[in-house]
């Protein structure tokens, strides 16, 4: 299909002319604008959601064995499938803490994150920035949200169901996982939520080969489309081997298989019936082949957006966009070789572990190369520091600490003393929190414009932004220093041990910093809403941008472009030289 | 004798090889710190540099910027020098240079929701048989009293009495879930998975008694599963191992301490 033919009138599910429904326009929708908003939207909300696990989370750590101030009772309320805290004294249980991590992390990661980054910008801004009327297969598209919602609406309906939510960590290693409650209902979600990635993977693959605008080559494609197009090929490859194990362990729970579980396992005192000799490394392994990747569909698209605000308000182009590219598609190849440094624990032989640590340290090569363009690409600039620019700026030191962290865990000798400690942690929520989050903000402020018409509030942003940055330091900080001095991960209670003894006084302040940061919130909540109604109207390029979907009018109307856009130059053609103005679109034909 | 342990840091390291992980680990943070604030100070500088203001504007041209090639090269060359130099060679010394069997103590442990029970094969040498139709609530592991090899065998449960200056071989083996065996002052960790079962070495320099922490979620009491490392003088080992046969029936003490 050639991008002409693509702005023929189609056969869309509201044939032009004709008003469509309201639920045909805003619920099933196929047009990519609204299925990217209602990504977007559902994702912000399982991000609160997730959020809210962990500040509950965070009172038992600050103040181990005190009942959960406020909502300490209604959390044993009959109405839940288990208990999360004591129904006498209203202190949070240790399963119900294991509950809430495990869904903090599975919400958070599968639930808010990817679908904000790939089915919330990724479904809005790739079809408008390749100049494309939607995506290659809009009722794939609406698909992949209908198979998204049900699955996330599942996980969360897992806590009211018998056994209550899954108890063993987001990773569900096996045998753990196989035996402990709610797990089920864990694994069902997981199948619902993996092919919603992987139609919407196939999808922007195809969108973005087949609909780019004349004159749009792949060398002039925004560095957000190369994001999404690299994120793309990781969810395809590598979500199937995670879709297969999800199935697996299903049936070791309820087959009565034994692909992840060994014979002659004695669990509570009593000889289990798994008698088939399976392999609890088999799950790690088919885990971290989705998950290793996957911490890339996390970051990339972010970086993505990092680049766009970057490249707008620097008023200049990205500085080695070419390396940047082809350092994201060898950051996409080596992630599939790089999984089991998640495992060195296990017994892994001097060779093997050898051979991940090698590719671990190359892999950095090419994140290191993506972080320094970014910031040369600063040098010369004419930087405007608004909203979107602050939180793109402040990615990249936060993005540093998150990688240079990656470091001593990426080495096996050194992560003898860090792995599963709160090191861990620290280290990929600087990449996913104040990292990959910050991206989301920076995304949310440049690109409200295009999507409501009204710009965000300034000043409600700048209040936003400083409150957020201090307390999300404030939160992982701490929790490297806690790793080194060799607090495990995943521990309800740290005072039980003396090394969380010592650092008990920093659990403390990374809780208070949470709470504080749940505070910094509003603004942007409020700034949200009340922008809808009455931020300040705007035509079709506030920002004085020049990637395609600034061309389109602000909202796009169903079918984008007015006019079918052609692309006559490289994506960030700001301050041409020899002339007055400030920015060259895309879609400008070069004046006489 | 309890060392006293900083805040922010590492905590201390009694063993033999654990100097070769805190070379690394601090190696690697100065290493990380110099990049972060050598960049950042770039960084800093430019956002103020280049801000945007009256009779400011933007320059597209781009910038050779060698500097960032070299400093990348560099940061690679230096990757591979860690990678090469420090951490394979300690890692293979660490994991795969067992010490000789006749030298060693050797102890089984067996982990389960939520206890560590080690074993001890006693004077003879020999580790009695082991059925797990035989684990009760007073027999952790299942150990045959029937079996002649089974009488001067020790069980304890969470309790890990080793000599000091002796090299240590703990076999690890889980009854249920995985775990991990995690002894932070001597720099051992190794995950415990069931239907394997992992050697692990070292060797104390020191006396004391220390935690023992699980590093691995394996249930509701993962928290719970601590246990505490004894390390004594040779002889006061040898007494304690004679003083403690399974012919004498577990004790209370022995499956719980004090939290």
């Amino acid at each position: 299909m050639s991008a002409a033919a693509a702005h023929a009138p189609h056969d869309h599910a509201s044939p032009h002319g004709h008003a469509p429904s309201f639920w045909r326009h805003y619920v099933f929708s196929v047009d990519h604008k609204v299925i990217g908003v209602q990504y977007a939207i559902t994702g912000l909300i399982f991000l609160f959601v997730g959020f809210c696990l962990m500040m509950v989370m965070r009172w038992q750590l600050a103040y181990p064995g005190q009942p959960v101030p406020l909502i300490g009772k209604l959390l044993a309320s009959d109405w839940l499938g288990a208990a999360i805290t004591d129904k006498q004294t209203g202190v949070l249980l240790p399963e119900g803490y294991n509950a809430f991590g495990a869904m903090h992390g599975t919400i958070m990661v599968f639930m808010a994150i990817v679908p904000l980054v790939v089915g919330g910008f990724g479904n809005f801004v790739v079809p408008l920035q390749i100049g494309a009327p939607d995506m290659a297969f809009p009722r794939l598209n609406m698909l992949s949200y209908w198979c998204y919602l049900p699955g996330g609406l599942l996980m969360s309906a897992s806590f009211f169901l018998p056994g209550g939510a899954a108890q063993s960590g987001w990773t569900s290693y096996a045998p753990l996982a196989v035996i402990s409650p709610g797990q089920t209902v864990w694994l069902f979600s997981m199948v619902l939520l993996i092919t919603s990635s992987l139609l919407g993977s196939i999808n922007f693959i195809v969108t973005i080969v087949q609909l780019r605008a004349r004159g749009l080559t792949f060398m002039r494609l925004p560095f957000f489309v190369w994001a999404q197009f690299v994120t793309g090929f990781l969810l395809l490859l590598a979500f199937p081997p995670l879709e297969a194990a999800a199935v697996m362990q299903l049936m070791d729970r309820l087959a009565g298989t034994s692909f992840f579980m060994p014979e002659g396992l004695v669990i509570s005192g009593k000889l289990a019936e798994w008698t088939g000799g399976g392999s609890p490394l088999l799950w790690q392994h088919l885990f971290w082949f989705l998950a290793h990747p996957e911490v890339y569909v996390l970051i990339l698209p972010a970086m993505g957006i990092v680049a766009e605000v970057i490249a707008n308000n620097t008023r200049k182009p990205l500085w080695g966009y070419r390396s940047m590219v082809y350092s994201a598609i060898f950051l996409g190849f080596m992630s599939f070789v790089v999984w089991a440094h998640h495992m060195f624990m296990t017994g892994m032989g001097t060779k093997l572990s050898a051979f991940f640590q090698t590719t671990t340290m190359i892999i950095s090569i090419p994140s290191v190369i993506i972080l320094t363009a970014l910031v040369i690409s600063l040098w010369g600039g004419s930087i405007r520091f608004n909203a979107p620019m602050l939180f793109a700026t402040a990615f990249l030191p936060m993005f540093a600490i998150g990688g240079l962290t990656g470091l001593p865990l990426a080495l096996t000798t050194s992560d003898i003393h860090l792995h599963d400690t709160y090191y861990v942690i620290g280290h990929f929520h600087y990449v996913v929190a104040p990292g990959t989050i910050f991206g989301i903000f920076a995304g949310i402020y440049y690109w409200y414009p295009k999507v409501t018409g009204r710009m965000m509030n300034e000043t409600l942003g700048k209040i936003h932004f400083w409150p957020t940055f201090l307390c999300m330091n404030g939160i992982f900080l701490p929790m490297l220093f806690q790793g080194l001095v060799g607090l495990s991960r995943r521990t309800y209670d740290a005072t039980v041990y003396e090394a969380g003894q010592l650092v008990q006084g920093m659990h403390v302040g990374i809780s208070w910093a949470a709470w504080t940061l749940a505070v910094a919130q509003i603004p942007f909540i409020i700034n949200f809403f009340i922008s809808l109604r009455s931020g300040r109207k705007v035509a079709e390029n506030p920002w004085e941008a020049t990637t395609l979907e600034w061309a389109a009018p602000s909202p796009p109307p169903h079918g984008n472009f007015v006019t079918e856009p052609v692309v006559y130059r490289d994506p960030y053609d700001y301050s041409p030289p020899g002339r007055s103005i400030d920015f060259l679109p895309q879609n400008k034909p070069q004046e006489a | 004798m309890l060392l006293a342990q900083s805040r922010f840091w590492l905590p201390p390291d009694i063993s033999t090889h654990g100097s070769s992980v805190d070379q690394l680990i601090n190696v690697t943070h100065w290493f990380m710190g110099v990049l972060f604030v050598g960049w950042g100070a770039f960084f800093v500088y430019c956002l103020v540099r280049f801000r945007a203001r009256p009779g400011h504007a933007a320059d597209p041209r781009p910038i050779p910027a060698k500097t960032s090639k070299y400093a990348e090269i560099g940061v690679a060359i230096f990757e591979a020098v860690l990678l090469i130099g420090f951490s394979m060679p300690a890692w293979a010394q660490v994991k795969y240079q067992f010490p000789a069997e006749d030298k060693a103590l050797t102890v089984r442990m067996t982990a389960e929701q939520f206890a560590w029970n080690f074993h001890y094969s006693g004077a003879d040498g020999v580790w009695g048989r082991t059925d797990p139709k035989l684990i009760d609530p007073g027999n952790p592991i299942g150990l045959d009293l029937a079996d002649p090899h089974s009488a001067d065998d020790v069980v304890t449960v969470n309790n890990l009495h080793i000599p000091v200056h002796q090299p240590i071989i703990v076999q690890l083996s889980s009854k249920d879930v995985i775990h991990s065996f995690w002894i932070p002052v001597l720099r051992v960790k190794q995950d415990v998975i069931p239907g394997m079962s992992i050697p692990v070495w070292f060797e104390a320099r020191e006396t004391g008694e220390y935690d023992i922490s699980c590093a691995q979620l394996c249930g509701n009491n993962h928290y719970k599963m601590r246990g505490r490392v004894m390390i004594k003088p040779a002889d006061e080992f040898a007494k304690w191992l004679e003083s403690e046969k399974v012919s004498r029936p577990l004790q209370p003490a022995d499956q719980e301490f004090e939290l």
